[in-house]
């Protein structure tokens, strides 16, 4: 039953936190109740199944299980749990900074950050430190729906090469990845994986919607080195391809575009009702994606290139005859 | 299997913490711990029976209720709570970062110095939180004014793009909350001038004034439901379907679509609801030969008209 186990191994813990000595297994199984006073081999043999398990569990926790011998005539190892590895260190906040960490404690909205916010905010709780409810009406949250996130942050922490199949826009099938991960970003609601591709020997951003179907760590922990200075959210931005290196000169109608506005550099009045603004952009095909949905509200005037994108997009919607699924 | 993994954690916090609060009413402790009154009794009553080797009276934790409080003395050992995982530390660490980093949705200085604090408790457990980033949408000089409107309760007065119609407007709304959702900063509020419940896109909002005037949204005004994000299919919206070539697949990443058929060599068929097609419009002139709206068919003609228009401006100038 699940509360004669929470009860051994509670008692376990305290056995293991009061001893100074290193305990073998049997004065273990002498101390702490629960697993049984059987003298068969058979009896011998269960009780060691569960204390392995056991002891596998509080690791699984956290709870620092210290392995070794009280001096050097002692063949058999034993364990203890020292105070000061496993005590959550003094730590106390002005009120002002509870209010901070509960406002940050609300942040996650999924598994498995949201979980263990949660149980760090009980050991704080259990620290003396009281977060207040929060201020009120400000809910900043950060969600992580993509199948592949948990295993993605997983390797990243844990430094383990991961596998999985991707998606590329343009590509009629997944691709095989094997990868080295350095870290996940959220830029704009979504997240990515930043990853030294070892197939392609080149750092690779990847979208974790994209990833298809499980993601396999391989290999030891601890394996992936990362270069000092990487600067994550700066290479994910960087992979958008966001930096502006050309300027576009387009005339507007006046009291419309004003997300394209937004960017302008400039701005001059152009006959009634018109004004032409400078865009600065950095690729005219996606430059003309966002000036072709204005219509007739938006007119490139230059360079070139950066018009005859938004024509051609224009010219192939207006000359559509009516569509039909092609299969 | 069993609860252990849950309840041992939460035992190893309970001693602790109640040995800090001498009288806790079991409500409050219950609260703290997101559980119910009966699971705490449940709790407290495996934790008296638990202590030192021996297990005599004096060996066992020991806890004294009187009426409906809580007293807890003689912890056996566990004075302190469990350090931080590596993954707790995680958490708290990077959601102080994404704080302090976001320009205009907190006081940075104390989200400072608590992360100093936070990092210090957590010891090398912090180390991985490098591992993670998080860029928010901060909109620095928009969001500490509708702050400061919550927190007085006053009416903030918004100019405002919308951009469906691409049309701008002047609105005083009472504001009810600011949220973070999907990367990018919102505010519900009461729209006077729509009388109803509103969530506006602070990177739209142009000018922005928190007017003297105390904000009264209507108290049964129903505030949204964001647990399954922020766009949802209303009945009445218009169901548009899209076939998209393999160089529009991030359509399907961008827009919350109902159903998505892959026709083979990456291209694809969305199916998405939509109360105003006006966006739809746009995307599709965006699109150009990579996107076609395939229904309904009165929508895939005003995008022919819209384009047919534009190109008539092009040959003008």
């Amino acid at each position: 039953m699940a509360a004669k186990k929470t009860e051994r191994l509670l008692n376990l813990v305290i056995c293991l936190l009061a001893t100074r000595r290193y305990l073998t297994v049997q004065q273990i199984r002498e101390a702490v109740p629960g697993y049984g006073a059987g003298e068969g081999p058979a009896q011998e043999e269960a009780f060691r199944r569960m204390f392995e398990r056991d002891k596998e569990e509080l690791r699984d926790l956290g709870i620092p299980l210290e392995t070794g011998s009280n001096s050097g005539w002692d063949d058999e190892p034993g364990y203890r749990i020292a105070q000061r590895d496993y005590q959550l260190p003094e730590i106390a906040l002005e009120p002002d900074e509870a209010a901070a960490l509960g406002l940050a404690a609300r942040l996650w909205q999924s598994a498995p950050l949201a979980g263990a916010t949660g149980s760090a905010l009980l050991k704080l709780r259990a620290a003396g430190i009281e977060p207040p409810e929060s201020a009120t009406g400000l809910e900043p949250r950060i969600g992580a729906t993509e199948p592949a996130f948990e295993s993605c942050l997983a390797g990243a922490v844990q430094g383990q090469v991961l596998r999985f199949d991707y998606r590329t826009a343009g590509r009629p099938a997944p691709e095989y990845r094997r990868v080295e991960p350095w870290g996940v970003v959220s830029w704009h609601g979504r997240w990515y994986l930043v990853a030294h591709d070892l197939t392609r020997e080149a750092t690779r951003v990847f979208r974790l919607s994209r990833i298809t179907g499980p993601v396999t760590p391989e290999g030891p922990t601890g394996a992936v080195v990362i270069p000092d200075g990487s600067d994550l959210r700066a290479m994910v931005v960087e992979s958008a391809g966001d930096t502006p290196t050309t300027t576009a000169r387009v005339r507007v109608r006046t009291g419309s575009c004003w997300e394209l506005r937004r960017t302008a550099t400039t701005t001059v009045p152009d006959g009634e009702g018109w004004e032409v603004v400078e865009l600065p952009y950095s690729d005219h095909r996606r430059f003309a994606d966002r000036v072709a949905g204005y219509g007739a509200d938006a007119v490139v005037l230059s360079p070139d290139e950066a018009r005859q994108s938004v024509v051609r997009r224009l010219t192939a919607l207006a000359e559509d005859t009516p569509a039909e699924v092609r299969s | 299997m069993s609860g252990t993994l849950e309840e041992l954690p939460r035992l190893l916090a309970l001693v602790p913490y109640l040995l800090t609060r001498p009288g806790i009413a079991f409500a409050t402790a219950a609260a703290d711990f997101g559980i119910t009154e009966d699971r705490l009794r449940k709790d407290l009553n495996l934790l008296w029976v638990c202590g030192l080797p021996g297990h005599y009276p004096g060996d066992l934790i020991e806890i004294d209720f009187e009426g409906d409080t809580i007293t807890l003395s003689d912890p056996q050992g566990v004075v302190r709570p469990l350090r931080l995982s590596v993954d707790e530390a995680l958490a708290l660490v990077v959601a102080l970062r994404t704080l302090a980093e976001t320009p205009g949705l907190a006081d940075p200085e104390p989200v400072l110095r608590a992360l100093a604090k936070v990092e210090a408790a957590a010891g090398t457990a912090a180390a991985p939180a490098d591992r993670v980033a998080v860029a928010l949408e901060g909109e620095g000089t928009v969001l500490p004014l509708v702050r400061e409107a919550l927190a007085r309760h006053k009416v903030l007065r918004l100019v405002y793009w919308t951009a469906g119609r691409d049309e701008t407007t002047e609105r005083d709304v009472d504001p009810v909350r600011l949220l973070v959702v999907e990367g990018s900063s919102y505010l519900e509020g009461w729209c006077r001038r729509a009388e109803g419940m509103r969530v506006f896109h602070l990177g739209r909002v142009q000018a922005l004034k928190v007017l003297d005037e105390d904000a009264a949204p209507p108290p049964d005004a129903p505030s949204r439901d964001l647990s399954q994000g922020l766009f949802q299919p209303a009945p009445g919206d218009t169901v548009v379907r899209l076939a998209l070539e393999p160089g529009a697949a991030w359509v399907a990443d961008f827009y919350p679509c109902d159903a998505v058929e892959e026709l083979g060599d990456g291209r694809q068929v969305v199916t998405l609801r939509t109360s105003g097609t006006a966006w739809v419009r746009r995307l599709a002139l965006s699109l150009g030969a990579s996107g076609r709206v395939l229904e309904p068919a009165w929508l895939a003609q005003r995008v022919r008209e819209d384009a047919r228009s534009a190109l008539a401006a092009y040959s003008d100038r």
